[in-house]
């Protein structure tokens, strides 16, 4: 798993590229709270165009991050996911804490 | 009665590592009866929850050994992914979506809803010794275009 990050308009893009799953999740986990660590922007956006694989692990590894940005009160939204993705969104309701966006 | 086209058994460790591994040799294997690259993809996924599930919780002490077998139809594939593990109480709850034993861990609890939504069938079998097998089984839509002339 590959993250790269940079901050536009207060808004910190993320991309992640490779697989998400529990071999990956747990450097992801600390690479993602690091990047979340720095205070310059009030929105992220996780773009997932680059991700090839994702299972069930994936949504605990987001949920994690939506919890701990819930309580600096910065959203979090996703953008371009696979349609695998998407079906494994879509059954677990991670888009009512994380909009998908356009 | 359908008759079986081929069939595999893999055997490997319950480390993260082999996930990839165990999805990838399995999706491989289904790839010769020209199945969709949906169809490949809930595969992917279904494997990597049930292998997920081994490494996560079958062996809390010392780690064991996790074994894929695929029995390859025409129109379907049949898996079965064992391990020798603890096992599971309760199969109904384990079932339940959001359900999860590791709570502090965020883990999502999602893993046999995963698998029953991208499989077409999912049953939980206890192993005679111990341990559980996850038996699952998925149609494919599109029918094999046989070769002419052989």
């Amino acid at each position: 798993m590959l993250v790269k990050n940079r901050i536009y308009n207060n808004t910190l893009y993320v991309l992640l590229s490779g697989e998400l799953d529990e071999h990956s999740a747990y450097n992801t986990r600390i690479t993602l709270d690091e990047i979340f660590e720095n205070n310059n922007f009030k929105q992220i956006i996780i773009d997932l165009s680059e991700l090839d694989f994702m299972d069930s692990t994936g949504i605990g590894v987001l949920i994690g991050r939506y919890k701990k940005m819930k309580d600096k009160k910065i959203p979090i939204f996703i953008c371009n996911p696979s349609a695998h993705a998407e079906k494994i969104f879509k059954m677990t309701g991670l888009y009512e804490i994380m909009p998908k966006i356009v | 009665m359908r008759e079986m086209i081929n069939e595999m058994t893999i055997s490997f460790k319950a480390i993260s590592v082999n996930e990839g591994f165990a999805r990838a040799c399995v999706a491989a294997f289904c790839a010769q009866v020209n199945p969709s690259l949906d169809e490949i993809t809930d595969i992917k996924t279904a494997v990597s929850e049930a292998v997920t599930n081994c490494v996560v919780h079958a062996y809390p002490k010392k780690v064991g050994d996790v074994t894929i077998k695929v029995e390859l139809f025409e129109n379907s594939v049949v898996i079965y992914i064992s391990d020798m593990g603890v096992g599971i109480e309760d199969f109904e709850k384990a079932r339940e979506p959001f359900f999860t034993t590791k709570p502090n861990e965020e883990r999502s609890g999602m893993g046999f809803t995963v698998m029953e939504s991208f499989m077409d069938k999912l049953d939980l079998i206890k192993n005679q010794g111990k341990g559980l097998t996850v038996k699952m089984e998925k149609f494919f839509s599109i029918k094999k275009n046989l070769a002419v002339g052989e």
